[in-house]
């Protein structure tokens, strides 16, 4: 149960520049105004983060892709927790009988 | 009271997949700490002051000794850079926090953050609500990431059984969520993933969500119809 010193300072090192990268935004948007085309791309940040994470580990294989597939026609019709659980049990059945 | 009290319940609700989602990733984070001799405690105080999955986990994958700490910060902040994209659009749906918004920001994950956002589209979001869902991430995250490193051993491909995929599936049920209409919503969506997609084969690093995330938010101001305050110019236009 020990923590070295250089290992610390790493850790700490990273933690506060994570907390910076968190309170940026905050500290920019209360400087951005509340119309107008930035007030358009901000209204479209939530949607266009969601899809940049996501689209790459959907696009990064087959069943990947077909499970992608699955969770988005779903998700228009099932609550969150369902669409989530048919989605892990779709990559894992393709898994079983694929790889 | 009761408000308190149903927004806690709901936050509870909301949370409770990404929780499911984030304990087995913390528990592999665990697992790889141990393979590269980080120590529980070590494990712990990552996990706490740094609590942001991805990047934790890249770098004990970078880990060596003596640990190479400007690079390990350097990726740290470019992986996380995503979070001020998401503080931006967060700040004024939280501004009723006050001084807990500090406190707020430190908690941000991308979880916390996409189901508050989900949130607001319905309700203002409440501290009570915030702070269920980012707190119960957070123990969760530290209990798991560090039974990880007693426990991570017997779990070594977890993506036989999908849960690999449940991150994945929890974000694109969550952006459906923000679709309003085809011309409105369709150009940010596409723009989006493909540029995400392209970036993410070509340039290594987090970059690709910084991309795509520009490409979105442009397609959006590109496509936005005219608002009132150009109307003097574009009175003559035939779009309504």
């Amino acid at each position: 149960m020990t923590i070295d010193p250089v290992n610390f300072a790493a850790i700490l090192a990273m933690g506060v520049l994570t907390y910076f990268t968190r309170i940026l935004g905050f500290l920019i948007a209360d400087r951005l105004p509340k119309s107008g085309p930035v007030r358009v791309a901000l209204d479209a940040l939530p949607p266009a983060v969601l899809v940049a994470v996501v689209a790459p580990i959907v696009m990064s294989g087959p069943i990947e892709a077909v499970a992608g597939l699955v969770v988005l026609v779903l998700a228009l019709r099932l609550p969150l927790i369902a669409t989530v659980v048919a989605g892990v049990a779709v990559a894992a059945l393709l898994r079983l009988a694929f790889i | 009271m009761t408000t308190r009290l149903a927004d806690f319940r709901a936050g509870l609700v909301a949370v409770f997949p990404t929780v499911a989602a984030a304990v087995p990733f913390a528990l592999i984070l665990g697992q790889q700490a141990t393979a590269k001799g980080l120590t529980p405690a070590e494990m712990l105080a990552m996990s706490s002051i740094v609590f942001a999955g991805s990047s934790q986990l890249i770098a004990v994958g970078l880990w060596s000794t003596p640990a190479p700490v400007a690079a390990l910060a350097l990726m740290a902040f470019l992986v996380n850079l995503r979070h001020a994209l998401m503080g931006a659009s967060l700040s004024g749906k939280i501004a009723h926090f006050g001084r807990l918004r500090w406190v707020a920001a430190f908690l941000l994950t991308d979880e916390a953050w996409a189901l508050s956002e989900r949130r607001a589209l319905d309700r203002p979001i409440s501290r009570t609500f915030y702070f269920t869902v980012a707190l119960t991430l957070f123990v969760c995250w530290q209990i798991a990431s560090v039974l990880g490193t007693v426990f991570g051993a017997y779990l070594e491909h977890p993506e036989t059984y999908g849960l690999d995929f449940t991150f994945p599936a929890i974000f694109i049920a969550l952006a459906l969520g923000f679709w309003k209409s085809v011309r409105r919503t369709g150009p940010v969506l596409v723009a989006s993933a493909v540029v995400a997609v392209a970036v993410h084969a070509v340039v290594p690093g987090a970059w690709y969500v910084i991309a795509g995330a520009i490409a979105g938010i442009t397609a959006a101001v590109v496509t936005a119809p005219r608002e009132a305050p150009a109307a003097d110019q574009a009175a003559g236009d035939a779009t309504p």
